[in-house]
């Protein structure tokens, strides 16, 4: 049912190095501190992280899945509150799920949560769709 | 630090820049979207951080590049982007101010199709002291 306080069900996304440099190279992002252990170390980091926009992406994929496609999408905002860490040879998850927040003749607005490794990572994380 | 004189400045980026299905596909690829007839919600920040890097690195405004971590994002999309499409580009610095030593700035970055705005977006960068 499409009414406020409705769940949309949790779905785990995996992350883990080969999909940070995908990442990387689509999205023209290269950043060392996202492939580069030393390097993110270096600058205070406890490993690699995420790019915000990866988490971003994986989190828009959860929405546009509910939505119906990506042209539903017509606002979406997050705030990244936490990295998302990835050690070396390791998976790690994207836990998303979300509530419906507000509903309008034209459109419907969820509120998102994102945690990986039981870490929240995202804050105000929020889409509106068309309906 | 930032010039004080470019908040509240438009600055225009690149006139004409051609998004190509194959940026879309691989884009979406990685998130494993199959449904590329329009790029996924978040596909622009492949043009707008780049604009907004070029834009805000000039050494007349100032910003360290090298120092910016992404504090918040957000897009308005008005026309979902297609592969073929092609769009001006212009960055605003909307906001800006410093906390504990750190740079706080917000960006819109607007591509235009014609005379319109296909889509904008807010980047919140911050310099880190």
């Amino acid at each position: 049912m499409i009414e406020v306080g409705a769940a949309i069900p949790e779905r785990t996304f995996t992350i883990n190095r080969g999909l940070l440099k995908a990442y990387a190279d689509a999205s023209g992002d290269q950043n060392p501190i996202h492939q580069n252990e030393e390097f993110a170390l270096s600058v205070g980091l406890p490993n690699v992280i995420a790019h915000g926009m990866l988490t971003m992406a994986l989190v828009g994929k959860f929405v546009t899945d509910w939505a119906g496609g990506s042209a539903k999408v017509t606002h979406y905002g997050a705030r990244f509150i936490k990295p998302v860490i990835v050690p070396v040879d390791t998976d790690v998850d994207l836990t998303v799920s979300a509530t419906i927040s507000a509903v309008d003749e034209n459109s419907v607005t969820i509120d998102l949560t994102a945690t990986s490794a039981g870490v929240k990572v995202l804050g105000m994380a929020k889409a509106v769709i068309k309906k | 630090m930032l010039n004080p004189d470019s908040v509240g400045r438009t600055f225009e980026g690149a006139n004409s820049i051609t998004v190509t299905q194959s940026e879309i596909d691989a884009f979406a690829a990685v998130i494993g979207e199959s449904d590329t007839t329009v790029a996924p919600p978040t596909f622009s920040i492949r043009i707008s951080l780049e604009q907004s890097q070029s834009i805000l690195s000039d050494p007349s405004i100032g910003l360290d590049w090298t120092r910016v971590v992404h504090g918040d994002q957000k897009f308005e999309i008005f026309s979902p982007i297609k592969g073929g499409d092609t769009f001006s580009c212009s960055s605003t610095i909307e906001s800006y101010r410093v906390a504990a030593g750190n740079e706080i700035v917000t960006v819109r970055s607007d591509l235009k199709s014609g005379s319109a705005i296909a889509l904008s977006s807010w980047s919140t960068l911050v310099v880190r002291a």
